[in-house]
């Protein structure tokens, strides 16, 4: 068996096509994972906030309970039953974006945790609110603690956005298998599809490191 | 002035302060000393509801900050929090910030004060505590005694009423004791306010206008330094002085050298 990577070289356009709406759906739904995952990991500090806490509780652990595919079909199969027929593309970032949110609350919680509680009454003692303690004194020491955990969750993003081809979407993974279907080369177009998804991680990862290493100069 | 009048508080099943009752006069320092589980601190955390009493009430300055386990809303606490300066024995400097920037931070944040205000006001204050030189750097690289003094002028830049002193000094190595204390008497004598938990009885003696012996979450006796320290009335208070005084002297005493356990053993070994 000889290997023919001729398949691989025309198809490049396309599948470089399809990296940019890989890396498109991943900063869309790392956004999305973000916000969310910030707003619940603060809602799960505190259980005295009872409807909050158990919507957030239970969100992440439905989410992390349930596979992901099964609630990107939910999104896209699943809401059109009620009339909701969201774009393709939305359907991919909103579902990564929830999923990837729930594991970011958890890291969220478990940095601001490990916190020094005498940072936040300090911050209050001199008459900050609970908001304002958080923004000036909590968060921006706990975001430095996030930073390791949040590389692994941007990598485990990227590489969970190929499931978005399941839903139309043109992405690397899609465009992979179209240039397969014709060429019925699949040895070799998986492999450059599976470098190109290295070489984003990669790339995420140095831009993390970049930053981590950053933040923990301007310290002193 | 703070005003505590019955106060309970309980952590879980076991009940750390009962029926405690003191008062802080205007422009004095009220020394509170007891030995550890005394519930020294918890009362002093229940002075800005970093604690919440269960019972009993708390003023700071005639308002009522906690009563009956209920305590100001939000917006009023915090406030009154602004104007009640708080010293930890952790210090609890932002790592994140620098000196000045501990400073000033909370003017800014709260006040709303103009950056370049507030930077003046944290410089005087740090020239104040000494620490003139050390408003660029970041606080990982201050000595325990620099940041307390640092943590001191945060409070101060609050431009509070009233100072509470947690342990200030307990964290610090002995020799950078004194700084901090220095720093603390120069307070009390221009008029500030000032409820200090401590095991300084030096510091105590010779500052305090009044001393307040706590033990098993109650006061046991108060009065001023010279009654307390030369002639307790209670048996706890002597037992407490006591115990430190001969604690202070085992540590300065050259311990008594243990047997050489070589020469339990038999000759011919």
């Amino acid at each position: 068996m000889t290997l023919d990577f001729a398949p691989v070289w025309e198809g490049l356009p396309e599948l470089l096509k399809g990296a940019v709406v890989t890396i498109e759906v991943t900063a869309a739904a790392f956004l999305l994972s973000g916000v969310l995952g910030l707003l619940v990991g603060i809602i799960r500090l505190n259980p005295a906030r009872r409807f909050l806490y158990g919507l957030a509780t239970g969100y992440v652990a439905f989410i992390r309970g349930t596979p992901l595919l099964v609630q990107l079909f939910l999104l896209f199969f699943g809401l059109p039953q009620f009339g909701i027929l969201l774009p393709a593309t939305l359907c991919g970032v909103i579902g990564l974006g929830i999923y990837s949110g729930s594991y970011v609350s958890e890291v969220v919680r478990g940095a601001i945790q490990s916190l020094d509680r005498g940072q936040m009454e300090a911050a209050r003692s001199l008459g900050m609110s609970y908001r304002e303690a958080m923004w000036e004194v909590v968060l921006p020491q706990a975001f430095r603690r996030m930073l390791p955990p949040l590389g692994n969750e941007t990598i485990a993003l990227i590489k969970n956005s190929a499931l978005v081809s399941l839903l139309t979407i043109d992405d690397v993974m899609r465009e992979g298998q179209r240039i397969i279907s014709t060429s019925f080369r699949a040895l070799e177009v998986y492999l450059a599809v599976a470098v190109i998804y290295f070489i984003l991680t990669n790339a995420a990862t140095q831009v993390l490191r970049v930053i981590e290493r950053r933040m923990t100069v301007e310290r002193g | 002035m703070i005003e505590i009048r019955n106060v309970y508080k309980s952590f879980g099943s076991t009940d750390v302060l009962k029926d405690v009752s003191m008062t802080v006069q205007p422009s004095r320092t009220t020394v509170v000393i007891g030995p550890s589980g005394s519930g020294k601190s918890t009362l002093l955390r229940c002075c800005n509801v970093l604690e919440t009493a269960d019972r009993g009430e708390i003023r700071i300055n005639g308002r009522s900050i906690i009563k009956d386990g209920m305590p100001l809303p939000d917006k009023e606490l915090n406030a009154l929090r602004a104007e009640t300066g708080m010293v930890f024995q952790s210090f609890n400097l932002f790592p994140h910030m620098t000196t000045v920037e501990n400073v000033m931070r909370a003017p800014v944040v709260v006040r709303r004060m103009p950056k370049a205000e507030a930077r003046a006001l944290a410089m005087d204050l740090l020239r104040k505590v000494g620490l003139g030189d050390k408003a660029d750097v970041y606080p990982s690289t201050l000595s325990g005694g620099q940041k307390q003094r640092a943590a001191i002028a945060r409070a101060l830049a609050m431009k509070p009423k009233v100072m509470l002193f947690d342990e200030p000094t307990s964290a610090l190595d002995p020799e950078l004791v004194g700084e901090v204390l220095q720093v603390m008497k120069t307070l009390a004598e221009e008029g500030m306010t000032m409820m200090v938990v401590t095991h300084e009885m030096g510091f105590a003696r010779e500052v305090a206008d009044t001393v307040v012996v706590m033990a098993d979450g109650r006061i046991v006796e108060s009065g001023p330094p010279d009654q307390i320290f030369t002639n307790p009335t209670q048996e706890r208070t002597r037992g407490f002085l006591r115990a430190l005084v001969d604690g202070h002297l085992a540590g300065a005493r050259p311990q008594v050298t243990a047997p050489d356990p070589l020469a339990a053993l038999p000759d011919d070994h």
